[in-house]
This record gives C-alpha cells, sequence and structure tokens, in this order.
C-alpha cells in the first residue's frame, strides 16, 4: 500500500485556541484510514486542511512527496480529494441529478446542460450504490440517510482519488451502513484512499486498516488496524492520566427535584424521543451520553418547551409542569443551555449584558414596563463576577468574546432565571481546555448549592468525571442507566451502540 | 501581551474619536445640509419656512419610528402608505356622512371619537399584518404587500375614488375641531410637532427603558435564540405591526385635517420614504440594530433636502437622483463604522 498524502508538522491555531499541534498524518491509497478522537481533537480541522477548506498555520501538505499548496476546494479537487461533510452541503431546492453535477455539469458547448447525460450517470451513479433514487427527485424530498449517499456519489462523479467521510453513518439506518461499507470496500479494491472519522468505534474495527488518533491537536496513536481492540482505542483517546475535572465536593443530595415521565416525539420516520422517562435530585448532575443523532438534545429541547407536539409528563419539585410555552416553563424552574451557542444561545448582535438579562428581564423591572437599567448592570456585573467571565466592558458585542467566555454568558443567563433544573447542552462543546475546566467548576459549585443539573455530553472523559449519575440514550431511547461507580467506558459505548450496530448485540 | 498593548493604546484614541463621528453621522450630516441651505436658498432660515418643513418632517418621521420598529425587529412593513390613504378616507367619511345604523338613524361623531376610532382601524390592519406573518407564517414583505394593496383597493372603494371634499366639521357634532390636527398650534408649535415629540419620546422610552423594546431588538438579532430565551416572539411581532399601524393612522388623520379634504390616493409611496429615513438614521435591515432617536434625525435629512432643493430651485428629477445617493453613501458608511466597531470591541476583549 502506497502512502499518497501526507501532513508534516501541521499546525493550525484559531483565534483562542490550537486545534492542531505538530501533528504527522499519513494518507494510505487503496485503505481505509480510520480516523478516532472525541469532540474538538482536531479531526474535522485536519480534514478541513486536506480538503483545502482551511489552511495550515505552520507545517506542509504533501501529495505523492511533493509539497503541495492547498488554497481553496478547488485546489484539493484538482488532486481528487473529495470530502463529505458532517453536515451536508446540498441544495434541497434542486434535484438528485442538478446536484451530484453543481458546478461542473455535463454541457453542450459550454452553455445548454445535457441534462439526458446527467441523468443517466446519476442513474449508473445510484446503480453503484444500489439505491433506488429518482435523479429527478428533489433532494429536499429525501430522508437524511439518502442525502447522505447522494453527498458520497456526488465525490463519486468526481472520480475522487481520496475520499474522506465525516461521521458519514450518524443519519444512516442499518441497511444503509450496509450498503455504504459494501461501497467502501469496493473503491479501496479501486485504490481509492478512504479516510474514515466515526465516533463508532465498532465501526472503526470493522471496515479500518490503519488508525490514528487525535486528542488535543495531537495525535496519540497511528497504527495498522491489526491487533487494535477498543481498549486501545479508548486509551489513545482518553491517555492514560486523566485531565483533572475532580469531583470537588461529595455533598448530599436533597429531594427529587425533576422528573420526566414517558417524553415522545415523533419525526418524520419514527421517534426522535422515544418515551424517555428519568428523574433527578436536588444537588445531583445527570450525564445524558450518546452518539450523535441519539435524541438527547431533542430530550432537552421537549423539557423547555421547544417542540409543542412533544408528548409526556414532567414534574418541578412534584409539581407537574403545566406551562406548554418556553417563557411558561422558564417561570417554573427549567433553563436551557443549548448546544449551538451561535444560532440558540445568543443574540450576536446584542451586548454581553443585553443577552445575559434577555431571560429574566423581568426581575428588574417595575410594572412590566419599566427597566431599572441600573439595577441591570449591578446584577449583571455580580454574575460576570460570580462565573469569573472575562469581559472589558459589558456593553461590546457578545461576539467579540471567546468561545468559553460566550459559554459563561449563556450560563449566567440560565442561572438569572433562577432555575431548580439546569439543562445543559455539551456546555463545552468548543471552547478550550482551561475554560473547560471552570465550566465544570462552576457546574459542580451550582449542584453543591442544591442545582439539580441535566447535561448531554459526547466526551467519555467529562462524563465519568462528572456525572453522579449516568442515563445512555441510543436511537431515541433510553438503553442503559448507570450509577458512577459502575459505569465503564465499554459499557456505555455498547449502551450507545445499541440498535445502530450491525449485529444487535445479545444484551 | 502588556508590551503590546501599550504601544497599542494610543492608535484606539484616534479610532475611538473616528467611532464618534461615524455614529454621529447623520447628525453631522444634517447639520451640513442645513448651514447649505442657510446660505444657498434665501429666506430658508424665515420662521415661516421652518413651520412648513417641519409639518413636512413630521408625517414621514411618524411613519419611519414605526417602520424602525419594525425593521429592528427583522421585518419590512410595506403598506404604511395605503394605511394612511385609508384611514384618511375613513375619518373623511365619518366627518361627513357618520355611520348608519339603520331605521333611518345615523350616528355623528366629535374630533376624539373619530381619532379613536380611525387610531383602531389602523392597529387593526397592523394586527392583520401581525397575523399573516407569526400565525399564517407569510413572509413579511408579501404580507404587507398584500395588504399595501387590499388598503388602496379599500380606500378608492369608500368613494369610488373621489375626494371628500370641505372636511371642515360640524359644531352641532363636535366635530369642527378636526381641522386643529392639522392647523392648530400651541404654544406657538404646530399640534401635529407636539404630537410627534410625544409618538417619538414613547416610541424611545419603548426601545431603551422597556422589556420590550429589548426583546424587539433580541427577536431580530436571533429569532430562534430569543424564542429560546423565553421572549414570545409572535407577540413582539404582533406589537410592532400594530405600532405601524397605529402611526399611519396618525398621519392620515394629520393629513386630511391639514387639507381639510381626504384623498384615497394620499400617502402613496410613503413607505419608501420611511424606510430611507430609518436606514439613513442607523437601522440595520437584517434586523437587531437601530435608534429612534437616528430615525428622527434621518427623516430630518431627507425632509430638509427635498425642501430646501425646492427653494433653491432645482428640479424635481434631479432631487430624486440626490436623495437616493445620500441614501446609498449613509449605507456604505454604515458598513465602515461597523467593521470599525467590531474591530475595537474584539481589541478591547482581547485585552480583557
Amino acid at each position: 500500500m502506497t502512502v499518497s498524502l501526507q501532513i508534516r508538522g501541521g499546525t493550525k491555531v484559531y483565534p483562542g485556541t490550537k486545534a492542531l499541534k505538530g501533528v504527522d498524518f499519513d494518507l494510505h491509497l487503496g485503505a481505509v484510514n480510520v480516523l478516532v478522537g472525541e469532540n474538538g481533537a482536531g479531526k474535522s480541522t485536519m480534514m478541513k486542511v486536506i480538503a483545502g477548506v482551511e489552511q495550515l498555520t505552520d507545517g506542509q501538505v504533501l501529495i505523492d512527496g511533493q509539497p503541495v499548496q492547498l488554497n481553496g476546494p478547488d485546489d484539493a479537487r484538482r488532486y481528487g480529494i473529495g470530502i463529505v461533510f458532517q453536515e451536508l452541503n446540498l441544495f434541497p431546492n434542486l434535484t438528485v441529478a442538478e446536484n451530484i453535477f453543481m458546478g461542473r455539469e455535463c454541457t453542450r458547448a459550454g452553455i445548454d446542460i445535457n441534462r439526458g447525460e446527467q441523468r443517466a450517470r446519476t442513474r449508473a451513479l445510484m446503480a453503484r450504490l444500489e439505491q433506488d433514487i429518482h435523479p429527478d427527485t428533489l433532494l429536499g424530498d429525501l430522508r437524511v440517510g439518502q442525502q447522505q449517499i447522494v453527498e458520497i456519489a456526488k465525490s463519486l462523479a468526481r472520480d475522487a482519488r481520496i475520499l474522506i467521510l465525516d461521521e458519514p453513518t450518524s443519519a444512516l439506518s442499518a441497511t444503509e451502513v450496509e450498503i455504504l461499507f459494501r461501497v467502501i470496500g469496493d473503491l479501496r479494491r479501486q485504490g481509492v484512499g478512504i479516510v474514515y472519522i466515526s465516533h463508532r468505534l465498532e465501526e472503526l474495527l470493522r471496515i479500518g486498516d490503519h488508525i490514528t488518533v487525535l486528542r488535543d491537536g495531537r495525535i496519540t496513536g497511528a497504527r495498522s488496524m491489526q491487533g487494535v481492540d477498543l481498549d486501545w482505542i479508548v486509551r489513545a483517546m482518553i491517555g492514560e492520566a486523566s485531565k483533572d475535572y475532580a469531583k470537588a465536593t461529595d455533598h448530599p443530595f436533597g429531594n427529587e427535584v425533576f422528573r420526566a415521565e414517558d417524553i415522545c416525539l415523533s419525526r418524520p420516520g419514527g421517534m426522535a424521543v422515544d418515551h424517555v422517562s428519568l428523574s433527578l435530585r436536588a444537588g445531583e448532575i445527570l450525564g445524558v451520553y450518546g452518539l450523535m443523532g441519539a435524541g438527547r438534545s431533542e430530550f432537552l429541547e421537549c423539557v423547555i418547551g421547544r417542540h409543542r407536539h412533544a408528548t409526556g409528563r414532567l414534574f418541578v419539585e412534584g409539581r407537574p409542569l403545566t406551562a406548554r410555552s418556553i417563557s411558561g416553563r422558564i417561570a417554573q424552574g427549567i433553563a436551557l443551555i443549548p448546544e449551538d451557542r451561535k444560532n440558540d444561545g445568543l443574540v450576536q448582535i446584542l451586548s454581553i449584558r443585553e443577552n445575559m438579562t434577555l431571560s429574566s428581564l423581568g426581575q428588574v423591572t417595575t410594572a412590566g414596563i419599566h427597566m431599572n437599567l441600573g439595577a441591570e448592570r449591578r446584577r449583571v456585573g455580580d454574575f460576570v463576577k460570580r462565573l469569573v467571565v472575562k469581559i472589558a466592558s459589558m456593553d461590546n458585542p457578545v461576539s467579540s468574546l471567546s468561545g468559553g467566555n460566550q459559554q459563561k454568558v449563556v450560563i449566567g443567563k440560565a442561572l438569572m432565571t433562577r432555575p431548580k433544573v439546569l439543562l445543559m447542552d455539551e456546555p463545552s462543546r468548543g471552547i478550550d481546555i482551561g475554560a473547560k475546566a471552570e465550566v465544570f467548576r462552576t457546574m459542580r459549585d451550582l449542584a453543591a448549592q442544591g442545582l439539580g443539573i441535566v447535561f448531554v455530553t459526547s466526551d467519555l472523559e467529562e462524563l465519568m468525571a462528572l456525572s453522579d449519575r449516568i442515563i445512555v440514550m441510543s436511537n431515541g431511547r433510553v438503553t442503559g442507566r448507570f450509577e458512577r461507580h459502575d459505569a465503564t467506558e465499554t459499557a456505555l459505548v455498547a449502551a450507545s451502540a445499541k440498535g445502530h450496530s450491525l449485529r444487535e448485540p445479545a444484551a | 501581551m502588556s508590551a503590546i498593548a501599550s504601544t497599542a493604546r494610543p492608535a484606539p484614541q484616534t479610532t475611538q474619536m473616528l467611532l464618534v463621528v461615524l455614529k454621529a453621522r447623520t447628525f453631522i450630516a444634517l447639520i451640513l445640509v442645513f448651514a447649505f441651505f442657510a446660505f444657498a436658498a434665501p429666506n430658508f432660515l424665515s420662521t415661516a419656512n421652518m413651520v412648513i418643513m417641519s409639518k413636512h418632517v413630521a408625517l414621514n418621521a411618524f411613519l419611519a419610528i414605526g417602520m424602525t420598529f419594525v425593521i429592528i425587529s427583522g421585518g419590512i412593513d410595506l403598506s404604511v402608505g395605503s394605511i394612511v390613504g385609508l384611514c384618511g378616507m375613513v375619518a373623511g367619511y365619518l366627518i361627513l356622512n357618520g355611520i348608519d345604523i339603520g331605521l333611518g338613524w345615523t350616528m355623528q361623531y366629535n374630533t376624539i371619537e373619530i381619532c379613536l376610532i380611525v387610531m383602531v382601524v389602523g392597529i387593526a390592519i397592523g394586527a392583520v399584518n401581525g397575523m399573516l406573518i407569526t400565525k399564517l407564517n407569510v413572509a413579511p414583505f408579501i404580507a404587507t404587500l398584500g395588504t399595501l394593496y387590499v388598503c388602496r383597493g379599500a380606500a378608492m372603494l369608500f368613494s369610488d375614488g373621489r375626494t371628500f371634499p370641505n372636511l371642515s366639521g360640524n359644531v352641532e357634532y363636535g366635530s369642527d375641531t378636526f381641522r386643529l390636527i392639522g392647523a392648530g398650534t400651541w404654544a406657538g408649535v404646530p399640534i401635529t410637532i407636539w404630537m410627534l415629540i410625544a409618538v417619538a419620546v414613547l416610541a424611545a422610552y419603548i426601545a431603551g427603558r422597556t422589556p420590550l423594546g429589548r426583546y424587539i431588538y433580541a427577536v431580530g438579532g436571533n429569532e430562534r435564540g430569543a424564542a429560546l430565551s423565553g421572549v414570545k416572539v409572535n407577540r413582539i411581532k404582533l406589537f410592532v405591526y400594530m405600532f405601524s399601524g397605529l402611526c399611519a393612522a396618525l398621519v392620515g388623520l394629520i393629513i386630511s385635517s391639514q387639507l381639510v379634504a381626504a384623498h384615497p390616493a394620499t400617502g402613496q409611496s410613503f413607505e419608501l420614504n420611511a424606510i430611507a429615513a430609518a436606514v439613513l438614521g442607523g437601522t440595520s435591515m437584517s434586523g437587531g440594530r437601530g435608534r429612534i432617536g437616528g430615525t428622527i434625525v434621518g427623516a430630518f435629512v431627507i425632509g430638509v433636502l427635498s425642501d430646501g432643493l425646492v427653494m433653491m430651485g432645482v428640479s424635481s428629477f434631479w432631487q430624486t437622483v440626490i436623495k437616493g445617493l445620500v441614501i446609498i453613501a449613509a449605507v456604505v458608511v454604515d458598513q465602515a463604522q461597523q467593521k470599525l466597531q467590531a474591530r475595537v470591541a474584539l481589541q478591547a476583549e482581547a485585552g480583557a
């Protein structure tokens, strides 16, 4: 097997964080190169560098031994590099064939699009992928899994020599995964170099030829797949010495503060949240683990009231949660810290102060009309101090802050509503290690003060370090419940793969 | 880090100055335009001219205030010009005919009642806009374009396209005071201007000191984020369109009172002037940003510019061209200010 693409000493610096720290990566042709690591370990950044979307701050990319400059996706495409991103880059308003040939249409004399040929070639591609998708179907009418297939077909149509698949199976059904694996096998035999990124370790073990493990922007393991087992991967991902998120206080738990019974949320073709029940005591931190698309975020959104058609019963301190609207639920003691800070958590154009008080303006308002701006500033100043938010002025736009400080503003906003239950969706996403530790310390302190916390994470280490109890979700269902002391990483991973796994596990 | 900060410190001083100038640009523009016409146009500074000009400006300023809220919330209201026309016709109809309640009886109204009814009509049309946008998910541009046509047509239907003349009212019914809205003065200042001051102060208070105002900015800045923070997004949107409808109704009343007549074509293309004033005053068309004070200054720039050019004898064709250029220039400068402001904030926070 030949090495066709290499990264040597690759370093990538973003404002505020170092995503890659001098990585050396080899991509083998005619093989499946799997890439694992926790969220924020630098996998996606590295792939974006290879695809020309991002450029290295330092270090170089070599193709066939020659240093190359990939200044954009077009450059990468010229070298035969194709990438299927985790977030699909397709046009729902166009047909499948139009999507596949976007930007490189088959034309007569460079002007007139040859629809017939595009259709025929799309049909051939779909036959190769064993998919019964008509070329003239509108992409928006397809299921997400099928859309993923179209995205793969798009790369195939370009005769990619290197194909990067970033979590391609997160939205696929078991049969679609089987087909994808067969296609990957074909491509490998044809000499295509495949990079396969996934959180599903079983999948990696099954199809990988070479494995590379990333942690905090460094490569912590790179070898041939022979002799690799789950334990080795988990060790390389998490490291021998655990980072210090140590449980600072061991306080007794209070009474039950929150209970959810039979929460269901339907989505086209199934259930996003399927009869989820859980209970939470005051001062307890409940970790919810699962793969992407397991229904964890959707569950939290059901609790906060974002989905009007969700069913089930919710109780706060034993009293049923009667409000249907988000504002009503906030008033009854629920607060959510959303996963997507930029689009859901903050109003980027407003100031730090205005963002922080947005959920709790009532507390500084007289007669529902007159805001006391002085009291507002004092409250914000108070929370800025308590949460150690580093800001120059509370009147600067929130978008000028680093990720970690933005997250603290979101936490401040939630805490200002005086919640009894705090829902945190991936609270450490996109923030650096130092800020992470501070966010976790804040979570511990809040729990010690009697707040009940439900937090969703994809990071095993975080989960084990912070949770008093752990719930694992898969395919919208709860597939595992653990006490902290008897949870093992292997058991958690196994539970998170239930209903996804190719061979349904016996347990 | 500290070395960088100390060498970089003098630079922000000049940037800060530049930022202040940029922020006050509309006001500076107003002063320049004013000074220019004071020299170039005879009689420009006479009291009579000031009164006439302020009345012209006031009409646009009312609409622009309502429009500012709508645009800050991320929407647009194209129907205000038509609401002006329709509300004028409603006022005219009530003064001339009253409401026939059958059996040969007719209800007649005094000035205050007429004003209240017309204001309710304006608010109701705004509520229809808001309902279309929030409940039926129609894009604001389309929803208000629809009500633009409907209201204009309705105004025509009122009188078969004719003007309601001679709206001097009737002493017996107490509607003879209707003329005072447009023609009366108090303490030497036209009633219209007092009304504008009242509406402007109210709007500025709402924008700056009430949760409602804060929510309008939040909805325009990030609707999803605002909703997840517990903001009742639909109510906020409903409010801004109703407020805009109210402002348009006031303009309808004022114009029909000033002219002592109501013509169904009144208010055509007023919505564009209102949008121009808001944008000139620094309101962002993508929502989340804008100030009432800025909008009023913007309305004055447009009003002073057109009246001044008329007095100088510049052809109305050139006036239109100049107005367009001023708006484009304002937006270009606004972009520069935003970039600079973002950079200054980033620097400040990087040093924190």
